[in-house]
């Protein structure tokens, strides 16, 4: 859990954060933040389903789900367990 | 009552003089749209009324006055002045949706600037071939875009001066870099105001073609005369409206009509610098009970899937008028309008080398979902034959949209590239690039682009300008780029790949070519699908059939392949 965690916040520092002054945590809201945009959930998405193995239905890749590594945490387990 | 009355009066009583006689213009006079959007205003009374409400992302307030927007407009031109900034040099905006934006946008046109605008989520390289190709002399920009600043000013030998607007004391400022705080600097209340004449430079907005880099196009200050009467018109503003336009000002919308439209009226408008949610959106209006919202299809569609429930959350029932622009809005969103919010969203048609509103749904009309709707007053709009340039009558026939040069807010030319700018005439028509047909009521009904270009979520992508992109990767070795249809955003990039000798298709390099192209332009261009082809069909001579593969995505007829190279 802790090791997704850490995965998935690595993975938007690196590839979304601009400004290295900004500071990126579990909490940090993503989307409505514009860190991540509509067009940029894609290969957020990608990335998540490549790395953990899963699919997740495009109707579920929502904003809201996305707007923080603790809620992509929450949405990438729901689609483990299945 | 709505502002335009009867359209058909409007046709047939129109001059555009109308326009320039509300604003107290008179040919041959000096017309500069920053004064006209702020002092002017400030002259007619309104000092002490809100010209803007802004919202973060994490929900923090500012609202100025006509009369902050006045001094806060005369601060940013007197900077730039004293940095040595005169008429026709340009002036990148490269920003979010912050104040500073706004105002630096009407800053830079107070002092005879061309403002350039340039969407904030652009990459380094998108950025550098539109500073190069402008020949920019200044950038403003924030902390958070600095580092794709600095990584190709090297590269722009005529790019002097980098403003940054939030610069931090902590950090040290490279070589032309200066910071510069609206908080902080004392307000200038007098300003000397450049005599911008009707054919004085004013906007640079760039915009994607099917071949070729970007072209920056070019407006001028009399074009102030069409936004303002589309914008009364068609957005039907009034006085005591509050106005809500979603786009950024990186694009000609955001411009148009998210500031010169609004404020040449005097009209109160709010922005919301936050990402998209319909729970953000709906509170947004909520809260500052919005009565005008005009929008994207894109947003509207992805409120349609946040679904019906969402709405019944929030009191809407400020709104009185809803228009939308970007791309065609389906009828299937009109009619969800009309039933969620009790209000149908307008479709606007229009583009940035028209500068203004072209062919529109307006109010009090008789609305047909799906369709464009009809020219406005003074627009000469026709549908025309593809193979002579001549207009067609017949109703249902799908030809060229076009119009008769000589709206105000027309361009005057692409920047640095006349040739291209020559061929969007034809026989005295300017071509559109959209492909269209009338009804037997003479409203138009959009088909679809005439070229390549891709239009996603309201925002053209070159292809061309992907395919070079995608070259730059080490492990491609040849690309094609096309549209692929999409629920939401109508059209999203789709690329056909082949990879170099050594390197064999995995999930991991989709993922990396992805975020390559996201850096390097923007997420917009950012391909949502790559496949992986052993080889790209050709013609005969070489060149790639980027239409069979377009074909191939819309389940569209291959047609002749008769040159096809590699069947």
């Amino acid at each position: 859990m802790e090791e997704m965690k850490d995965l998935i916040l690595t993975y938007v520092i690196n590839e979304y954060q601009e400004d290295e002054d900004d500071e990126i945590t579990y909490d940090t809201p993503l989307i409505s933040s514009g860190f991540v945009d509509s067009f940029s959930m894609v290969s957020l998405k990608v990335f998540l389903e490549r790395k953990f193995q899963i699919s997740i239905p495009d109707d579920k890749a929502t904003p809201e789900a996305f707007d923080s590594v603790n809620k992509i945490v929450e949405l990438v387990k729901s689609y483990m367990k299945k | 009552m709505t502002n335009i009355g009867s359209y058909h009066e409007r046709v047939r009583d129109f001059n555009w003089n109308i326009a320039e006689k509300e604003l107290g213009y008179n040919p041959g006079d000096t017309i500069n749209i920053g004064w006209y959007c702020s002092d002017r205003i400030c002259r007619m009374g309104l000092s002490d009324r809100i010209a803007l409400y802004h919202e973060g992302f994490s929900g923090e307030e500012r609202k100025y006055t006509f009369n902050d927007l006045r001094l806060a407009t005369n601060t940013i031109g007197s900077f730039l002045r004293d940095l040595g900034i005169v008429p026709e040099d340009r002036v990148c905006l490269f920003m979010d949706r912050i104040p500073e934006l706004y105002f630096s946008f009407i800053a830079g046109l107070k002092i005879g600037a061309i403002v350039q605008p340039l969407f904030s989520a652009f990459g380094d390289e998108s950025l550098f071939v539109r500073l190069e190709n402008a020949g920019t002399r200044a950038i403003i920009t924030q902390r958070k875009h600095l580092a794709k600043v600095r990584k190709i000013a090297d590269r722009l030998p005529g790019l002097e001066h980098i403003i940054i607007v939030d610069h931090r004391g902590d950090k040290e400022l490279l070589k032309g870099e200066k910071a510069f705080s609206l908080t902080e600097a004392t307000p200038v209340e007098e300003i000397e105001i450049f005599p911008a004449r009707a054919d004085s430079p004013s906007v640079l907005h760039y915009t994607s073609g099917t071949t070729g880099q970007p072209k920056g196009v070019r407006h001028v200050h009399y074009s102030l005369i069409s936004q303002y009467l589309t914008t009364k018109w068609v957005l039907d503003l009034r006085d005591d409206d509050i106005y809500w336009c979603t786009a950024d000002p990186g694009w000609v919308t955001g411009t148009s009509y998210g500031i010169i439209g609004p404020w040449s009226m005097g009209v109160t408008q709010c922005v919301l610098d936050s990402g998209f949610s319909a729970d953000a959106w709906y509170r947004f209006i909520e809260k500052y009970r919005i009565t005008m919202w005009y929008s994207a299809p894109t947003a509207i569609r992805s409120l349609m899937k946040a679904g019906d429930e969402v709405v019944k959350k929030y009191d809407l029932t400020s709104l009185r008028h809803l228009a939308s622009v970007g791309e065609p809005l389906n009828a299937e969103a009109v009619i969800w309008s009309e039933k969620v919010y009790g209000l149908p969203f307008l479709d606007t048609y229009w583009q940035t080398e028209t500068g203004s509103i072209m062919i529109s749904n307006f109010p009090g009309m008789k609305i047909k979902p799906g369709s464009m709707g009809k020219p406005f007053p003074g627009i000469e709009g026709v549908v025309l034959d593809p193979k002579t340039f001549t207009p067609i009558t017949e109703p249902g026939k799908v030809g060229l949209i076009a119009f008769k040069p000589g709206w105000p807010a027309m361009m005057t030319t692409y920047w640095n590239n006349p040739e291209k700018y020559s061929e969007k005439f034809v026989n005295g028509w300017y071509l559109a690039g959209d492909r269209a047909y009338l009804d037997n009521e003479e409203y138009y009904w959009f088909i679809g682009r005439d070229d390549d270009v891709i239009n996603t979520g309201g925002h053209l992508v070159s292809p061309f300008e992907v395919e070079s992109a995608l070259l730059e990767h080490e492990a491609v070795s040849e690309s094609a780029v096309v549209a692929k249809p999409d629920e939401v955003n109508m059209e999203v990039v789709k690329a056909f790949i082949t990879l170099k000798p050594g390197y064999t298709p995995n999930d991991d390099l989709e993922l990396e070519i992805m975020n390559f192209i996201r850096k390097k332009l923007s997420s917009l261009a950012m391909p949502q699908e790559i496949e992986y082809m052993d080889s790209l069909p050709k013609t005969r001579s070489g060149k790639i059939m980027r239409r069979l593969l377009h074909a191939r995505e819309w389940g569209e007829e291959i047609g002749d392949t008769s040159t096809l190279d590699d069947e």
